[in-house]
């Protein structure tokens, strides 16, 4: 078992991105560093759009979470809806 | 020499302000939505009432018949304070600027049919007053309602509908020459088939109590007069005949009506349920409101699709009818 991570810019707009991922992967950490959120998780971890829309209240395109996207590791599998990082092929 | 750099963490002493901490249980991240609305209410060292309603504090719970313990429990799910909803509404604004230079370059506008555009002026010109009358109502709710959460969207819808209005001014010009603006002025003002949704509009500008006007304006009249006109009428009815220019250069309506009905159904539905005495109170207006704005725009219906009119407005009446189960009302 090998953890994927995906990192944010702590602000306000990552804010909810990064609570919809803590909500929908119960085995997903939160680490916090100075301008930076790191988010750990075992084998896989997923962002889905309706959880975030959930927090919002607005209608959010996956795409905006590159905006503040840091960086990341594992392979990614996106679509409209959703964007997981594992290490399947 | 060396520059030994290092990252040093400060953690804030607290997260963050001691009157938001006091809604949200306790000294949590707060999103800005809930730093700009909470506690922001003014409510205490007046030290004067008004001298125009001494019966009243300058901000008053008793001006609404609606009995709340906590006013800023009528949150908006889409979160709106003042950057997120202009940075919304601008994102829109470009979207219709582009529809507009799109109808333009390809003279859209000359292919429709001389009775096309006629049917479309005679119906949409008259509504820029009906949007108007959207515009002060919620003016009217911003300034006698109480609490930062109710009154801030108030405000934002209140220049919402202007907005409205001012794209169906524009759309006039687009379509026709100015004397249109004047025609459809006339008709608001003289035309027999406008004067129920007139005297329904011009009434409410009269409601003195803040959430009886939000039933009135935002659910009753609102949630029938958008999908009929915008709905049947522009998009169905107009685009089979050669108008979808004109669902092109409205297209914001609809889509801000479908985004604002989730902060009208969530307003309604908390403040009914918090006791039964409120839940009939905003029952009975919805369901009062209901029918006279279904009355009012019956010969609206009428005179933009003929026969059918009825039926298109049944549908809308339908639909509100069950928004208002949804929200514990009906």
């Amino acid at each position: 078992m090998s953890n994927v991570f995906i990192a944010f810019q702590a602000n306000e707009e990552s804010y909810p991105i990064v609570e919809a991922i803590l909500a929908d992967n119960p085995k997903a950490q939160a680490v916090h560093s100075p301008g930076l959120v790191k988010i750990d998780a075992p084998d896989s971890l997923t962002i889905r759009r309706e959880t975030i829309e959930g927090q919002t209240g607005r209608p959010f395109d996956l795409q905006q979470l590159h905006i503040n996207l840091v960086t990341l590791s594992g392979h990614i599998d996106e679509d409209d809806d959703q964007f997981t990082l594992s290490w399947k092929h | 020499m060396t520059i030994d750099l290092q990252a040093r963490e400060i953690q804030p002493l607290r997260h963050t302000y001691a009157h938001v901490a006091q809604y949200i249980g306790g000294d949590k991240h707060a999103t800005r939505y809930q730093e700009a609305t909470l506690g922001a209410q003014p409510s205490a060292n007046f030290h004067y009432r008004p001298t125009w309603d001494p019966e009243h504090e300058i901000f008053d719970t008793g001006r609404s018949a609606v009995k709340l313990a906590d006013w800023y429990v009528l949150r908006d799910p889409r979160q709106f304070y003042y950057a997120s909803w202009t940075m919304t509404r601008a994102r829109q604004q470009d979207a219709m600027e582009s529809n507009y230079q799109f109808v333009e370059q390809r003279g859209l506008v000359g292919k429709m049919s001389d009775a096309v555009r006629a049917k479309a002026c005679d119906l949409l010109m008259p509504l820029r007053h009906a949007a108007w009358g959207g515009n002060m109502n919620n003016c009217s709710i911003a300034a006698y309602g109480y609490g930062t959460a109710f009154t801030a969207p108030a405000m934002f819808h209140a220049m919402d509908h202007l907005g409205t209005a001012q794209y169906l001014t524009r759309l006039g010009l687009a379509l026709d020459e100015p004397a249109v603006l004047e025609a459809g002025r006339q008709a608001w003002l003289d035309d027999p088939r406008w004067q129920v949704l007139r005297r329904y509009v011009e009434d409410t500008l009269v409601l003195s109590d803040p959430f009886e006007l939000f039933v009135a304006q935002n659910l009753a009249l609102d949630a029938q007069l958008y999908p009929l006109v915008y709905g049947s009428f522009v998009d169905d009815h107009l685009a089979m005949q050669g108008g979808t220019a004109v669902a092109m250069l409205t297209a914001f309506m609809p889509e801000w009506h479908d985004e604002s009905a989730k902060w009208v159904d969530a307003v309604v539905k908390t403040a009914a349920a918090e006791s039964d005495a409120n839940r009939s109170l905003i029952g009975g207006w919805a369901r009062a409101w209901a029918e006279r704005a279904q009355a009012a725009l019956a010969p609206v219906a009428e005179l933009a699709l003929g026969d059918a009119g009825q039926a298109a407005l049944a549908d809308a009446r339908g639909a509100l009818d069950t928004r208002l189960k949804k929200s514990g009302l009906a």
